[in-house]
């Protein structure tokens, strides 16, 4: 690619215009890419594509070999050492982008253009492996413009056009695309496995995680990309009921919560009713699957845990979508067996002394009514003087005392954390559950959307003969926070209350992100083996996609080749009607030669056609008139020429 | 390593001529106007055309593996761009109209300027080539327009030189597309011939007794030893008195230029393309004096004229001689 010895051959010089629109081909493209290299990177890469730009507006040239080869030996060696390898999404991605700029240090003549101007097509496509989202998408459909442009600067002998004006004819033959483009999209074989390994991204996301301790949720709570959408087969449960579980977590080490897998069975569940509904989940790099309060069952390639949280059998990398049934009303694991008792009323010895003696007061106070304590607990963070904030004081090491009787502040993991640890030291069974809470039902498209913000802890206790019941005691703080979602606890919050607007369009916007999330990313080859459904046909194999294909091309040649071989009628009326008159008296084997004036072809005609004689003539007269006499025909006699000639019938001599 | 490369692209060529009719079919001279339309316009991918090719290959194998949607969506969308650029670069000389080809004058062995007139019709004309005999030319037109290309032509020998083969084409919008049509335009071109370099002038008629009147002028020139017969009242009496001879007035005569009449009789012992060439100079000559000349040749008699019309017309004369 990087060419090391100079070319012999003569070559014409690459012109400026055609060379700035690569360079900014090459600039989109860095663009695109900035997102996921490191910035030193990017920064050097602009500081080499600036510098050569400069360099040739003064003086075209070449960069010299001992400045190319140390460059692309560097670039080769910082992309191994800083992604560890040079295979693989991102280590290929940079190492593309860093070549694509390189290759414009010896780029001075159209062939090079050409070559950087195809490359950069395709480090345009590898930007997307990055992000595959409707956003980026269009921008890196947007970002083919430049790289188009720079390929039509290369031709000889253009129409002048301003730098920007260059840019459009892309755009439309981008545009003239679009539907053969989404034919072949549709219809392209999907692949059922890769070809090769295709390497999990290492990047960190953030999200739920199998162990929670009280402020970790921060990040997650301020971040608002979406997590999942859901949308319900029949009406959607109130806000109040929109409870997603994730992960439960039962083992206390005094500090963070985990939950652990015990490969036991999913705990008995009786339910009266049921929810069903289709969860598009975004990717999360976690194996665990959200599903609304209690799930029925799992979905195909998922598992129930032991406390009936959905587990995926591999960490979720790309868009997943997938169906459930869940219970709002039921009685989850009636009868508690020894171990998990044991298990949910575990407590650390030597923490939180003034939590336990708190509980142990209750308890004798009380007696074995459980209800009463947790009620006793919920008013406790209600009256208590307690406050929701996003910025809690730090706790120290009996984190629950500090919560409870010192700093009074904190979310929803404090509460759904000292809770927990107030049940358990009253002995009551009790457990920590994460997930999400809320949402934004988008009326437009049906669904309800959970964003990451939406992330949620909460507390399930088991009491006798209910099973266990899901408390919320943030609820208890901050009501609002469950009826109205965390985005009106965070916006009460947020110094930016003017941004309300703003919020509120993208989560009506966010109905387009899941169109394409569904139609688009979501098309894989099951979807696509189901695409003739309607028509009869279940499952449409790799040979009938072929056949589409091919078919659904050819009717595109044909429309292609009817708007390339369309002309547009000659806006000359007189020489259209004349030329009428031509194709008339040809039917009747009166051809106009080429040399032939209408003068001429049409006494000719008239002496070929005696029977119509004086009507040639006065026509032929009438087009003289029109076309010699005057500089701009008078419309009413054009009106009565063609007028003529549309009346005019040749009729066959007979001989 | 190119010449045996240049050799067997030769051989191929001159063979798919031989063997594919439909691509040899306008190789017929034909009259023009030329109207370029889908029976005569052929397309074929470039090299980069081909190199594209097997880049959207790779970038639908990447994206297919990777099932990433995307990725694959934009990857229809170059390739379908490709696609329409095809027809792009058939729209682009579908349509295009070769009304007249002018011819300019040439001397044998000079190269011959030639006009072609074209008409772009209904659509712009952006990046189309022209090849003819060994050389491209490009130029754009708006729709509409009217352009008059000139293009040179190697010449060799006077008389009639038919056209060669011109190729129109066109790898407009990306360089993917490359689009051709040839014409063969039945027209042919007069090539003069080339004058000798160098030889004796005229044979002046001297002998003719129009030629012998004397043209008096006004201005006094220059004096001159006295001559029988001139007049008196022209000798220098005073200038005379001071010399040993009669010195005799002499005054300009602005005689007309003397009219060359050339005669292809008046040169014997030369070969026709000898006597051809001479009289090619002659009438160079006369032209580049402003001389009035007249020519004769076997079959055509050129009264005497001047001008850049009558060389052109003598000039002709010499060319269309057998």
């Amino acid at each position: 690619m990087i060419r090391l010895r100079r070319t012999q051959r003569k070559e014409a010089l690459l012109d400026n215009r055609a060379f700035d629109l690569l360079c900014l081909t090459a600039a989109v493209v860095l663009c695109l890419h900035a997102v996921h290299l490191p910035l030193w990177l990017t920064a050097g890469l602009a500081a080499v594509l600036g510098l050569r730009w400069w360099q040739r507006q003064r003086k075209p040239g070449r960069a010299p070999i001992y400045l190319k080869l140390p460059l692309v030996v560097l670039l080769a060696v910082t992309v191994i050492f800083y992604y560890g390898n040079i295979f693989g999404r991102e280590p290929g991605s940079a190492l593309a982008v860093g070549l694509l700029i390189l290759k414009l240090l010896e780029t001075e003549t159209p062939r090079d253009a050409k070559v950087g101007a195809a490359f950069a097509c395709f480090t345009l496509m590898a930007a997307l492996l990055a992000d595959q989202g409707m956003v980026a998408t269009f921008v890196v459909a947007l970002g083919l413009l430049p790289a188009l442009a720079a390929l039509r600067a290369l031709q000889p002998a253009r129409l002048a056009a301003s730098f920007l004006r260059e840019l459009l004819p892309g755009l439309g033959l981008l545009a003239a695309a679009i539907p053969l483009s989404l034919l072949a999209f549709v219809l392209v074989p999907r692949l059922d496995s890769p070809l090769w390994g295709a390497p999990p991204a290492q990047q960190a996301r953030t999200g739920l995680s199998d162990r929670m301790s009280p402020g970790d949720f921060v990040d997650l709570l301020t971040d608002d990309r979406p997590a999942m959408r859901i949308s319900f087969e029949q009406a959607a449960p109130s806000p109040a009921q929109r409870y997603f579980r994730a992960y439960v977590m039962s083992h206390y080490d005094g500090r963070r919560w985990t939950s652990a897998q015990t490969g036991r069975q999913p705990a008995p569940l009786e339910s009266t009713d049921s929810v069903a509904y289709r969860v598009t989940l975004e990717p999360n790099d976690q194996r665990v699957l959200p599903a609304l309060d209690v799930p029925l069952e799992a979905p195909p390639a998922a598992a129930l845990g032991a406390d009936r949280e959905v587990m995926s059998s591999k960490s979720i990398q790309d868009p997943l979508t997938y169906a459930l049934r869940s219970a709002l009303h039921y009685r989850l694991q009636a009868e508690l067996d020894d171990a998990t008792r044991r298990r949910t009323l575990q407590l650390p010895t030597g923490f939180n002394p003034r939590t336990q003696a708190l509980a142990t007061q209750w308890r004798e106070h009380y007696g074995n009514h459980d209800d009463t304590i947790v009620q006793t607990a919920l008013s406790l963070f209600h009256n208590g003087g307690f406050n929701y904030t996003l910025a809690p004081a730090p706790l120290g090491r009996d984190a629950v005392d500090d919560f409870l009787f010192a700093t009074h502040e904190g979310f929803c993991e404090h509460y759904a954390s000292a809770f927990t640890v107030l049940m358990r030291a009253a002995g009551i069974p009790a457990r920590v559950v994460t997930g999400y809470q809320g949402g934004y039902w988008n009326k437009l498209g049906n669904y309800l959307l959970v964003r990451q913000s939406d992330a949620h802890a909460w507390s399930e206790v088991w009491l006798a003969g209910r099973g266990w019941v899901r408390i919320d005691p943030t609820a208890a703080v901050r009501p609002e926070r469950v009826s109205l979602g965390a985005s009106a606890v965070a916006a009460s919050q947020a110094a930016w209350q003017g941004l309300n607007w703003l919020q509120e369009f993208r989560n009506r916007w966010d109905v387009v992100n899941r169109w394409w999330s569904q139609g688009v990313i979501g098309f894989d080859a099951l979807r696509q083996r189901g695409l003739l459904t309607p028509f009869g046909v279940h499952d449409t194999d790799t040979t009938t996609l072929s056949v589409l294909l091919a078919i659904g091309s050819v009717l595109f040649a044909i429309l292609g080749l009817t708007w390339a071989l369309w002309q547009r009628r000659d806006t000359d009326p007189l020489r259209a009607a004349m030329q009428t008159l031509e194709r008339k008296l040809a039917r009747v084997g009166v051809m106009r030669r080429s040399s032939e004036g209408p003068q001429h072809f049409l006494l000719r005609a008239a002496r070929a056609l005696p029977t119509q004689r004086v009507e040639l003539d006065r026509l032929m007269k009438s087009y003289l008139d029109l076309r010699y006499a005057h500089a701009v025909p008078p419309p009413e006699s054009l009106r009565g020429f063609c007028q003529a000639v549309r009346d005019f019938r040749p009729r066959h001599v007979v001989k | 390593m190119t010449m045996p490369l240049a050799e067997a692209t030769r051989r191929m060529q001159n063979w798919a001529e031989r063997r594919l009719p439909a691509l040899t079919r306008y190789r017929r001279p034909e009259s023009l106007p030329i109207e370029l339309h889908r029976r005569r316009i052929y397309i074929v991918p470039t090299g980069l055309g081909m190199a594209f090719g097997v880049l959207l290959i790779v970038m639908l194998a990447g994206a297919l593996n990777y099932a990433n949607n995307a990725a694959l969506l934009l990857t229809c969308l170059l390739g379908a761009a490709c696609a329409t650029s095809m027809l792009v670069a058939f729209r682009s000389l579908d349509g295009l109209r070769l009304t007249a080809i002018q011819p300019n004058h040439a001397i044998a062995g000079q190269p011959l300027i030639l006009q072609l007139h074209l008409d772009a019709g209904t659509r712009v004309r952006q990046a189309i080539r022209v090849d003819i005999d060994g050389q491209t030319q490009a130029f754009a037109m708006p729709a509409h327009g009217q352009l008059a290309l000139p293009l040179a032509i190697a010449t060799t020998r006077r008389g009639w030189q038919p056209l060669p083969r011109l190729r129109l084409w066109s790898s407009w919008p990306l360089g993917l597309f490359q689009a051709w049509s040839w014409l063969y335009p039945e027209q042919s071109v007069l090539v003069w011939p080339r004058p000798e370099t160098g030889g004796p002038p005229p044979r002046l008629p001297a002998d003719d007794p129009m030629h012998q009147r004397l043209h008096h002028g006004e201005d006094l020139a220059a004096l001159r030893d006295y001559r029988a017969g001139d007049p008196q009242r022209r000798i220098a009496w005073k200038a005379s008195a001071r010399h040993d001879s009669l010195l005799v007035k002499d005054f300009e005569q602005p005689l007309p230029r003397q009219e060359w009449r050339l005669d292809w009789r008046h040169l014997p012992g030369l070969d026709n393309e000898a006597r051809i060439a001479r009289l090619a100079r002659w009438l160079g000559e006369a032209e580049a004096q402003g001389r009035p000349s007249s020519l004769w040749l076997p079959g055509d008699d050129i009264s005497h004229g001047a001008g850049p019309a009558h060389y052109a017309r003598c000039m002709s004369a010499l060319a269309r001689l057998p």
